[in-house]
C-alpha cells in the first residue's frame, strides 16, 4: 500500500469510528479529492462533516480550533505546508495556547496536516519544511507520517491526547510504499520502540549491532535507507536508522538503549540550515548521553537557501542521499 | 497620502436620547462593572495589579443589554476588553479580581489575567480578530449539536484592520452560521481614530458579504434589547450571522493612564457617559445602587487582595 492510500483510508477509518471528526480544508471535496487526493471519497461518504473550505488557512484553523474546543474533533488540510504560515496566529497564539493558558488542561482535539517538502519542483514557495518554525511551541506536537507508522494507528492516537498537532507528511512519501510486517527489503528490518506511534528501528540483522545511528524524519527515510545501503555494501558502515512519528516533543526515552550504544549520531532532515529540528534532537542527546558519545550529533540538513524551482539547481540546494552517505563516512572515520 | 488625524466623534453614538428608568438588576450590574473598572484602576494606581487590564468604562451597558438575550448553551467569545463582558454573565466579580490579582479563587488560576479567560461557555483571547475564526468553527458544533444556539464574538472597531476577520465572515455567511458578531464601536482604536484607521463603514463591510448588520445608537437597555430581539432569533432560527454595532463611548483609557485623545474629544465621551446621564435622569434610583455597587467592589477588592497567591502546576524553568 501507498503512504496516500495509507492516510486516506486513516482519514475514511476516523470518520467512520468517531462521530466527532470534522474534515476541513481547500479542494478537499469529490471528485477533485485534495491536491494530493488524500481526501478522495471522504466528501462523498461524509458530506456533513467534510468541509470544503474557501482560501483562508487561518480560518480554517481557527474554525478547527473551534470545533475541537466544542468538544468535535478536527482534522484541517493546509492544501501546501508552507501555507501554514498564514495559520500561524490560531496554531501558536490560540490552540497551543488554549491547551495550558487557562489555568487548567483543555482538550484540543486537531491535526494541522501539511504537505511538505521539495523534489517535486514546485519552487520556493510549495517546496519548503518549515518543521523547524513550530519546534518548541508549549502545547503544541508535531509529527511526520513515515513509510513504518500506520496512518490508521497515529491519526486515533494523536486526537486522543488532546493536544492540538500538525503533522508534516513528504509529499514524495505520498507515492511511496509503507513497509509492514518488520520487513523493509532484502538487507533490512524494522521494528517499533516505545510507547504510542513510537519510533521506528531500522537495522541490518542485530539491532544493536552498528557503528553509527541515523536519525530522520518519515520522508527522509527513503534517502536514508539508500545512504545506507551503500555505506554497508561500499563502506562497511553498519547503520541502525531511527524514524519517530512525533517529532516534538521528541522522545530521546524510547530509543534510548540504541542511542547507548552509539558513538556517533547524525540526525538528516530536509529543512534548511539554522536553528533546525536536529539541532534540538542533538541537544537532547547531549543532555542525556554525551559522555557515552565519541563525538558531536552530526546535522545533515538543507544548505541556506530557498528551494530552486529548476530540478538541477534544487538537487544542489535539498538533502541527496549521497549528502547523508558522505556525512557518515565522515562522522565516522573521523 | 495623508489620513484624517483629527478625531472625529462617533457619528450618531450614544448619547442624546433620554435613559429610562432601569430595572434594579440591570441598574445594580451596571455599576457593579462600572465601579469594578474603576477599582482596578485605583489598584494599578497604587501598584496592587501586575501587568495590564483594559477597561470598559463608557461601554458597559452593552453586554447588560445582550444579557438578556444570551442563553446559557450559546459560546460566548470575548476580547482584551471584556470585564463587562464576564461580568455580565457570571456576576463573579470576585472569580474576575482574583485571576486579575493572581490570588486565589482565580477563574484560570492566575495563568491567563485580564484578557484570557475560559469558563464553561465563555472564552476570552489577546489577540485581535483571532476569535471569529475560532467562533466560526464553534457556530458549526452548536448548529450540529444544539440547534437554536449560537456563538457570540464581541469584537472593536480596530478590529476590523485584521484579516481573520473577513475569512470569518465569509465563512459564516456562506454556511449561514449561527454568529452574532457584537461590535463596540467606540471611535478608537487604542489610540487611532477610527477615521484614520477605517476605510468605509462596518455598515459597508458587513454588506459586502451579504451579512445582515444592525446598528444600535442608544444606551437604552431595553430599547437595545427590543431591536436585537427579533434579529437574534432569526439567528438562531438558522437565517446566517448577523452584526451588532453598537456605536458607543470609551470613557477611560485604552489600558491605563494613556488616553492621548484631545480632550474635546473625551469631554464628548463623557458627556456621553450613560452613568452620568442616569445620575441625572434617576437620581435617586441611581444614588442608591451606586452605593450599593459601590460598597460590593469595595468589599470583594478587600476580601481578594487578604487571599494566598493562586496555585498553578507550573513547570519549572
Amino acid at each position: 500500500m501507498r503512504v496516500a492510500e495509507n492516510l486516506n483510508r486513516a482519514l475514511h477509518g476516523l470518520l467512520e469510528s468517531d462521530p466527532r471528526v470534522h474534515v476541513l480544508g481547500e479542494d478537499i471535496a469529490d471528485p477533485y479529492g485534495g491536491a494530493f487526493k488524500i481526501t478522495k471519497g471522504l466528501s462523498t461518504r461524509f458530506p456533513d462533516r467534510v468541509l470544503p473550505t474557501p482560501l483562508s488557512e487561518g480560518a480554517i484553523v481557527g474554525a478547527a480550533a473551534g470545533l475541537a474546543l466544542g468538544g468535535e474533533a478536527a482534522i484541517a488540510e493546509i492544501m501546501f505546508g508552507d501555507f501554514a504560515a498564514l495559520a500561524f496566529d490560531q496554531l501558536v497564539n490560540f490552540a497551543a495556547k488554549s491547551v495550558s493558558m487557562y489555568g487548567r488542561p483543555v482538550p484540543l482535539p486537531m491535526i494541522v496536516r501539511c504537505p511538505m517538502g521539495g523534489r517535486r519542483g514546485y519552487g520556493p514557495t510549495h517546496s519548503q519544511s518549515l518543521q523547524k518554525h513550530f519546534v518548541g511551541v508549549p502545547g503544541l506536537d508535531l509529527y511526520e507520517t513515515s513509510p513504518f507508522h500506520d496512518a490508521g494507528a497515529l491519526l486515533p492516537d494523536v486526537l486522543a491526547r488532546a493536544v492540538p498537532a500538525v503533522l508534516f507528511e513528504d509529499k514524495v512519501l505520498y507515492a511511496q510504499r509503507m513497509f509492514e510486517d518488520g520487513a523493509v527489503d532484502d538487507l533490512f528490518a524494522f521494528d517499533l520502540v516505545g510507547d504510542g506511534p513510537g519510533v521506528a528501528r531500522v537495522y541490518v540483522d542485530d539491532p544493536e549491532v552498528f557503528d553509527c545511528v541515523l536519525i530522520a524524519p518519515g520522508g527522509m527515510a527513503e534517502r536514508a535507507l539508500g545512504a545506507m545501503r551503500r555505506l554497508l555494501l561500499e563502506q562497511e558502515i553498519v547503520c541502525a536508522l531511527l524514524v519517530p512519528a512525533r517529532l516534538h516533543p521528541f522522545d530521546v526515552e524510547a530509543p534510548l538503549p540504541t542511542l547507548e550504544r552509539a558513538g556517533v549520531v547524525c540526525v538528516a532532515e530536509e529543512g534548511t540550515a539554522g536553528g533546525t529540528w536536529g539541532a534540538e534532537v542533538a541537544h537532547r542527546i547531549h543532555e542525556r548521553l554525551w559522555a557515552g558519545l565519541r563525538r558531536p550529533v552530526r546535522l545533515i540538513h538543507s544548505a541556506d537557501s530557498v528551494v530552486p524551482t529548476a530540478g538541477h539547481l534544487e538537487e544542489r540546494v535539498l538533502v541527496q542521499e549521497s549528502t547523508i552517505f558522505e556525512a557518515v563516512v565522515e562522522a565516522v572515520r573521523d | 497620502m495623508t489620513a484624517d488625524l483629527e478625531p472625529a466623534p462617533t457619528a450618531g453614538a450614544a448619547g442624546a436620547d433620554p435613559l429610562p428608568r432601569l430595572g434594579d438588576d440591570d441598574l445594580k450590574l451596571l455599576l457593579t462593572i462600572r465601579h469594578f473598572e474603576r477599582k482596578l484602576l485605583d489598584l494599578f494606581g497604587q501598584g496592587a495589579l501586575n501587568g495590564t487590564t483594559h477597561t470598559c468604562l463608557g461601554q458597559e451597558y452593552v453586554p447588560v443589554a445582550l444579557r438578556t438575550l444570551l442563553e446559557p448553551r450559546d459560546f460566548v467569545f470575548s476580547n482584551h476588553r471584556g470585564h463587562g463582558h464576564y461580568l455580565a454573565r457570571y456576576e463573579d466579580p470576585a472569580g474576575l479580581l482574583a485571576e486579575i490579582m493572581g490570588r486565589e479563587g482565580a477563574v484560570c488560576r492566575g495563568v491567563g489575567g485580564s484578557q484570557h479567560i475560559l469558563r464553561d461557555r465563555y472564552l476570552s483571547t489577546g489577540v485581535q480578530g483571532q476569535s471569529l475564526p475560532v467562533a466560526v468553527g464553534m457556530a458549526i458544533h452548536l448548529r450540529r449539536r444544539e440547534p437554536g444556539a449560537l456563538a457570540c464574538a464581541y469584537i472593536g472597531d480596530g478590529t476590523w484592520g485584521e484579516g481573520a476577520v473577513y475569512e470569518a465572515l465569509n465563512m459564516a455567511a456562506l454556511w449561514r452560521l449561527p454568529l452574532l458578531v457584537v461590535v463596540e464601536h467606540n471611535g478608537v482604536a487604542q489610540s487611532t481614530p477610527t477615521t484614520a484607521q477605517m476605510a468605509g463603514t462596518i455598515a459597508g463591510r458587513a454588506a459586502a458579504f451579504g451579512v445582515e448588520h444592525h446598528r444600535v445608537g442608544t444606551a437604552d437597555v431595553a430599547a437595545i434589547r427590543r431591536e436585537l430581539a427579533p434579529r437574534v432569533a432569526r439567528v438562531r432560527a438558522g437565517d446566517g450571522p448577523l452584526v451588532a454595532e453598537f456605536a458607543t463611548h470609551r470613557v477611560g483609557p485604552h489600558s491605563k493612564g494613556d488616553d492621548t485623545r484631545p480632550p474635546g474629544v473625551i469631554r464628548e465621551a463623557e458627556e456621553a457617559d450613560w452613568y452620568r446621564r442616569y445620575a441625572a435622569a434617576h437620581p435617586e434610583h441611581h444614588s442608591r445602587w451606586d452605593a450599593v455597587a459601590r460598597d460590593l467592589v469595595e468589599r470583594v477588592a478587600a476580601d481578594v487582595a487578604a487571599r494566598p497567591p493562586s496555585d498553578w502546576d507550573a513547570p519549572c524553568a
